[in-house]
């Protein structure tokens, strides 16, 4: 009994003794998922992409999905969004309804006429620094060719310092077998926009790769 | 190559500039030649006295380290086999006490048995029968000649009847004692057998006790040698040390082991009832509680071992009164065996967990997870876990025997390593004072090697002029004339000067 008491105390001495700021130990991964045009059709990969993302989160970790669409710099793009609980158990069965969720709003997506993925990042680095996760993962899934409404403005500079921003499925464009290089100057533009803004910039369009999706 | 150009004694030429600078301090060092050596040979010396110094005090620092190890190794050792002759002593105690209470009883049994055996053996003796006493009187009656007569016939056969009848008689009897007697010898047999084995028990039990005895006798030698602090008890007890604390320290690395999978075991489940994400100084609170947990049954582990006399880490529970004694024994053994209890329950929940998990991400990958195990044998897996659960804590138990001989050993081990980089830093300081001084010489040596110049006019010199002979006193050529007179009686400085150089060189002979 003394020794468990010992310990106690010992335990919260160090605690005491430890001071500045509260270090975050957990994981922020927001996904952007274009419903743009014809990429509809690549839906069945990002639920892919979503579920193997559940499986690899735990407890206290943040997860939101949220559509690309004309305005995507808006709440009501989040699909679906999720911090999970300290007990394993419940988070399981957070897993559980969250995959439910998403299953059910890609059987019921409408396509839209616009792709604004700008807004979507701005978004997605406003909700991630409201949570201070430790690491803040952006996953993209989309064909990365932007095309905005008449009247959005977007030119502005990313913040996305201490951002892993991740490229998935970038698809190519009938265009883009025309003339390659315009699939190369896409990833080359959100490369720098990227980095400039002070992010790690990464495209996997492998699906066999998502091992390095989430960093740790 | 360019000179800086308050070097440069003639602009137009640095070369011979150059040539002028080394002539010039050729010159300058020619002339402050016996100063430099003085100088060189003086620093070299304060250093090597240095070294030498801080070797020796090393050296004795080391022979103090050696004198206190070989204290608490003799004062270790004694205590030691001062137990082992005391446990000793109590065997034989209980062994006295056990087989050879009854002795006398034995003994007297052994008595008992040889005395009946007498008696029976003096029962079964053969004593032949008395031949009745009326057939001598009816010998001269036999001998009649048979007659014709029937009266004397008649009486002869009756005479015969009689006799014949005497005769069974005396025989029935003499078979009736005969079987009598073999009866008796027919006792003896399991009463020899009874005797036979209580004396080769008692045999056994002296040859016991001769065999403890021997073994006291050993120890006692033991016990004499590290009494009379001998080198020899020293250095048995020293390579005894060695060997106690690699063998524990072996069992300890199994021993952290086991705690490692222990940890394992429960860390998981932790989580459901400390929080997953919650951290303390960078570490996972579950993790810490877990970890907790297990060094609270080492703990209780521990109380049981001490509280049993078993180890004796800490005198206050070995000398505590055998009440309180017996009460803490209970009281571990009881937080032992609840702690094992809440282990083998973690240990179930894990199961149940790493169940929900597993499904969990078959139904997440579409089923991309084979179902490799049949679900049936799932429970052998559980009990599995719940079985080590229950018994890791109580096999982490004796981790106190282990402990203890790792602890008594180490003190001698960190000794003996200290006492050795002792003797090493000693060695080496010891190095470099020696260097330090041939390095005076050979700086010496290269001053002049630099100046040979000048030294060779110097010669030339002293040729033409008869020069007065040198002589070398530490390797620099002096005038002998500069030399103290023979005839001098030498200072009380000089002669000290010179116990010391002799000291030293006595010294680097040593060495």
């Amino acid at each position: 009994m003394k020794t468990i008491i010992l310990s106690l105390i010992l335990i919260f001495g160090f605690s005491a003794c430890t001071t500045g700021p509260h270090k975050a130990h957990n994981k922020g991964v927001y996904m952007l998922v274009d419903t743009s045009g014809t990429y509809t059709k690549e839906l069945k990969k990002a639920q892919q992409i979503i579920n193997y993302t559940l499986s690899q989160l735990e407890s206290g970790d943040s997860f939101v999905v949220a559509s690309i669409d004309t305005g995507s710099f808006s709440e009501k793009d989040i699909i679906a969004k999720i911090t999970f609980d300290d007990r394993p158990s419940k988070a399981n069965q957070q897993k559980r309804a969250f995959q439910q969720k998403i299953e059910a709003y890609i059987k019921s997506v409408k396509s839209s006429p616009y792709t604004d993925i700008t807004g979507g990042l701005l978004q997605a680095t406003e909700y991630l620094n409201e949570r201070d996760t430790r690491t803040k993962t952006v996953m993209i899934f989309s064909d990365l060719k932007q095309e905005l409404k008449k009247g959005y403005k977007r030119d502005i500079p990313l913040s996305l310092d201490g951002y892993d921003v991740v490229a998935l499925n970038v698809t190519k464009l009938r265009s883009d077998n025309i003339d390659p290089q315009e699939y190369m100057d896409r990833l080359e533009l959100w490369k720098g926009r990227v980095e400039s803004g002070g992010g790690k910039w990464d495209v996997i369009n492998d699906l066999e790769r998502l091992d390095k999706l989430i960093q740790e | 190559m360019q000179l800086p150009n308050f070097m440069m004694i003639i602009s137009s030429s640095p070369g011979l500039s150059l040539l002028l600078w080394v002539f010039i301090s050729m010159i300058l060092l020619y002339m402050a030649r016996r100063p430099a050596h003085e100088a060189i040979l003086s620093v070299t010396k304060i250093l090597f006295h240095g070294f030498r110094l801080f070797a020796s005090s090393i050296l004795i620092a080391e022979k103090k380290l050696k004198h206190r190890n070989k204290e608490v190794l003799l004062s270790s050792g004694k205590e030691a086999t001062e137990r082992i002759i005391e446990r000793e002593f109590e065997r034989i105690d209980a062994f006295v006490k056990k087989d050879l209470a009854h002795f006398p009883t034995l003994q007297r049994e052994i008595t008992d048995s040889v005395i009946k055996l007498d008696e029976d053996y003096q029962k079964s003796t053969e004593v032949p029968p008395a031949p009745p006493g009326w057939t001598k009187a009816i010998e001269p009656i036999a001998a009649i000649p048979p007659s014709e007569d029937s009266m004397v016939a008649e009486i002869l056969k009756s005479i015969k009847e009689a006799l014949d009848k005497g005769q069974e008689k005396a025989l029935t009897s003499y078979r009736k004692s005969s079987e009598q007697r073999h009866s008796y010898l027919k006792n003896m047999v399991p009463m020899l057998r009874h005797i036979n084995k209580s004396v080769d028990g008692l045999d056994k039990n002296v040859q016991t006790l001769l065999d403890r005895s021997a073994t006291v006798d050993r120890h006692m030698d033991e016990y004499a040698e590290i009494t009379k602090k001998t080198d020899k008890a020293a250095q048995m007890l020293s390579s005894s040390s060695m060997t106690q604390f690699f063998i524990a320290g072996f069992v300890l690395a199994i021993a952290i082991g086991g705690a490692f999978i222990n940890f394992n075991l429960i860390s998981r489940p932790m989580q459901e009832m400390v929080g997953g994400s919650v951290y303390m100084m960078g570490f996972k609170v579950a993790d810490i509680a877990a970890l907790v947990i297990i060094l609270v049954e080492i703990s209780m582990g521990l109380f049981l071992m001490e509280s049993l006399r078993i180890t004796r880490l800490f005198p206050v529970i070995g000398a505590l009164d055998d009440k309180v004694r017996i009460r803490m024994i209970i009281v571990s053994f009881v937080f032992l065996f609840l702690l094992a209890s809440v282990e083998a329950g973690l240990a179930y929940m894990r199961e149940l967990l790493s169940a929900d998990d597993a499904a969990l991400v078959a139904g997440l990958l579409g089923g991309a997870t084979v179902e490799g195990v049949d679900s049936s044998g799932r429970w052998i897996t559980t009990a599995a876990q719940m079985g080590m659960g229950f018994i890791l804590p109580f096999a982490l138990t004796f981790i106190a025997i282990p402990l203890e001989s790792f602890i008594h050993s180490s003190r001698t081990v960190i000794g003996v390593a200290v006492a050795a980089f002792l003797r090493f830093f000693a060695v080496s300081l010891r190095f470099l004072g020696n260097l330090s001084r041939y390095s005076g010489k050979t700086l010496v040596n290269i001053y002049d090697l630099f100046i040979f110049g000048p030294l060779w006019i110097e010669g030339l010199v002293r040729g033409t002029q008869q020069a007065k002979p040198l002589v070398k006193i530490q390797g620099i050529p002096v005038e002998e004339e500069k030399l103290p007179s023979p005839k001098r009686k030498p200072t009380r400085k000089s002669t000290a000067k010179k116990v010391e150089d002799s000291e030293t060189e006595l010294e680097e002979i040593k060495e």
